[in-house]
Formats: structure tokens, C-alpha cells, sequence
């Protein structure tokens, strides 16, 4: 057991990308940060736990949380990274593909949050913060499965700020446009830069623009804020 | 573990739950004494608070990892919550089938 004075913050899909990003963000904070993924990570960082657990799966999600609970005995926040997509038009998606961004997106946010907010309650504080996407307010063509699952995830932003408040836990979000990650890679570029045309600054967001929002969700004094989801960009 | 066992941990439970304030145990109480539902001891976040503290203790002391989430919580007829002894048995049975 190690139990600690800095702040604990668990973040999903920290293998590559975003997530990876914001492991490294929290660390230089001087957070214990934990996190997971389905696939082993091929990086270290010092001060950073790695669990590998598909966040759709509730008996490895518990064991990653047990494990937190055990090293740390706190919880203070969680951000909701992981998720997936599959850019393609509504007419050409297997029900397999959708049911998997469900199960990763919808599902996997539901579980992660469930188990961290019964650590939180223990101390009676949390912050939760739960990636979106501008996919939502910008009804993307092409995107209806992910939008889909991300309007998802504002409804659990919305409803599960209420269900958690009495335990002094907050659930905001955060929509970023378009990051230079894997999650974009499939998209033509012709197409991105129509999305980015629609944005009030059109330009991608960088890692440390998402950082930013989620720094001002998670501080303390940010207690009286919650169920809100801020996107980025002027969106 | 026997629902005896268990029902020695929801009571202790709801005895701290007593001590903050948040409700009044009456004596004596046992197997039968209603936790959520007509004439229950608990609202539904006094609930939300025991079933999680239920699953920690038992975790924690008996290293039994079980989820106490049920679908017909909110069902009067057919909640586990019911009682002391309904919520105990429910949990030996999630720890049998665990």
C-alpha cells in the first residue's frame, strides 16, 4: 500500500494519443496517475500506474479500481478518455462496428465512472471529466455511430452530475475538434478541413488545449461546477 | 461467509450511518428490519451508500469482490434491498456465484 498525499488521477486510453498526453500532463502537475488500456503500453513514465483493461469489461474495471483503491487508498479524479470510431456512412456500417463504439464509448464510460465514483465517495470529492466531441454539436455526416455515442456520453455528463453531486463528485466534459491523433487518421483531408471551416477558430486542438479545459474542471475551487460540457474551438 | 456473517456488517454499517445522523436504527433490528421500500430505514442515496459500503467491506475484510448492483432494485416485490436479510442473502449468493 501506498498511500499518498498528491492528488490520484485515473485516465482511460492512455496507450497512445490523448490519453497518453495527458498522463504525461498530470504527472509534471505532480499527480499519482493511473490508467488503462486494452493493449500493453510500450512506454514508461515515472509516478504513472498502466492497468490493462478494456474499459467495457465490468470484472477487469473493478480490478483496475480495487488495485487503485489498494495502492492509494484515494481517488480524486478520473477523465474518461478512451474511446473509439469508425468514420463511415450510416448505410455502410455493420452492426458489429456499431455495437463496438457503444460498448467502448457508452458502456465503457458508464462502468469506469461507476467504480471510480464509489472510491470518491469515500472521501466524499471527485472530479470526473468525460471526453465528447464536436461530432455532437456539429451533426457530423459520416460520423452518426460516434456522434451518436458521444451525445451518449452528454447525457451521462448531464444526468450523472445530479446522481453525484450529493457525494461532493462532479461530471463536466470536455468536446474537443479534431486532434492530431490516431482517432482522425482515417479522415480525408478535404473533409477535415470542411469540419474545421465550421469551427470559430479553425485550426485542430493540441493536447494541451484539452488539458487546459479539464485543469480548470478539476481544481478544487471548481466545486460549484458541474454537468457542463465546454467544446473547444468556438464550436 | 453466511447471511449471518453478513447481516453483522450491514448492521455495523447502518450503526455508522446512525452515528452521522443520517438515520434512526431502531432496536432491536435484524434480518427483518426494513432497509428501502414502505416503512424502510433508507432513501435512495441512504441505499446507494450501504450497497457500496456493503461491497467494500467485502472486499476489504473478506476478500470477496462482488457487485451488489440489481436491476429490480427499485422493485418493491422483488428488490434485494428489502431487509437486513434480503440484502445479506443477496450478497452471499453474488459471493457463491463470484
Amino acid at each position: 500500500m501506498n498511500q499518498t498525499s498528491m492528488p490520484v488521477t485515473f485516465i482511460t486510453g492512455t496507450r497512445k494519443g490523448l490519453g497518453r498526453a495527458l498522463v504525461e500532463h498530470y504527472v509534471r502537475l505532480g499527480h499519482a496517475v493511473a490508467g488503462c488500456s486494452r493493449e500493453p503500453i510500450d512506454w514508461h513514465l515515472d509516478g504513472y500506474v498502466h492497468y490493462i483493461a478494456d474499459v467495457a469489461d465490468e470484472q477487469a474495471v473493478h480490478a483496475a479500481f480495487a488495485d487503485v483503491w489498494f495502492r492509494y487508498r484515494r481517488l480524486d479524479h478520473l477523465i474518461n478518455n478512451a474511446g473509439i470510431a469508425a468514420m463511415n456512412h450510416s448505410l455502410l456500417t455493420p452492426l458489429s462496428t456499431l455495437n463496438r463504439i457503444l460498448s467502448t464509448n457508452v458502456a465503457g464510460t458508464f462502468l469506469v465512472t461507476r467504480e471510480a465514483a464509489k472510491l470518491m465517495k469515500s472521501a466524499n470529492y471527485g472530479r470526473i471529466v468525460n471526453l465528447t466531441s464536436v461530432a455532437v454539436p456539429l451533426k457530423l455526416e459520416g460520423e452518426s455511430a460516434y456522434a451518436a455515442t458521444k451525445a451518449a456520453v452528454n447525457s451521462l455528463t448531464d444526468v450523472l452530475a445530479r446522481e453525484l453531486a450529493a457525494f461532493g463528485i462532479t461530471v463536466n466534459g470536455v468536446g474537443p475538434t479534431p486532434v492530431d491523433t490516431d482517432l482522425i487518421r482515417g479522415i480525408p483531408k478535404a473533409k477535415l478541413e470542411r469540419l474545421l471551416a465550421r469551427q470559430a477558430i479553425p485550426r485542430m486542438a493540441t493536447p494541451e488545449d484539452v488539458a487546459n479545459v479539464i485543469d480548470f474542471f478539476v481544481r478544487p475551487e471548481s466545486g460549484f461546477i458541474t454537468g457542463q460540457t465546454i467544446y473547444l474551438g468556438g464550436v | 461467509m453466511t447471511q449471518d456473517i453478513v447481516a453483522g456488517i450491514i448492521v455495523g454499517l447502518l450503526r455508522d450511518m446512525e452515528k452521522s445522523g443520517e438515520i434512526d436504527l431502531p432496536e432491536p433490528c435484524g434480518l427483518e428490519t426494513p432497509l428501502f421500500g414502505p416503512e424502510g430505514l433508507l432513501d435512495s442515496m441512504g441505499l446507494v451508500s450501504l450497497v457500496v459500503g456493503l461491497e467494500q467491506a467485502l472486499e476489504r475484510d473478506h476478500t470477496v469482490t462482488v457487485s451488489l448492483a440489481d436491476e429490480h432494485a427499485l422493485s418493491q416485490r422483488r428488490s434485494p434491498y428489502r431487509t437486513i436479510g434480503t440484502l445479506a442473502e443477496f450478497a452471499v449468493q453474488a459471493a457463491v456465484a463470484s
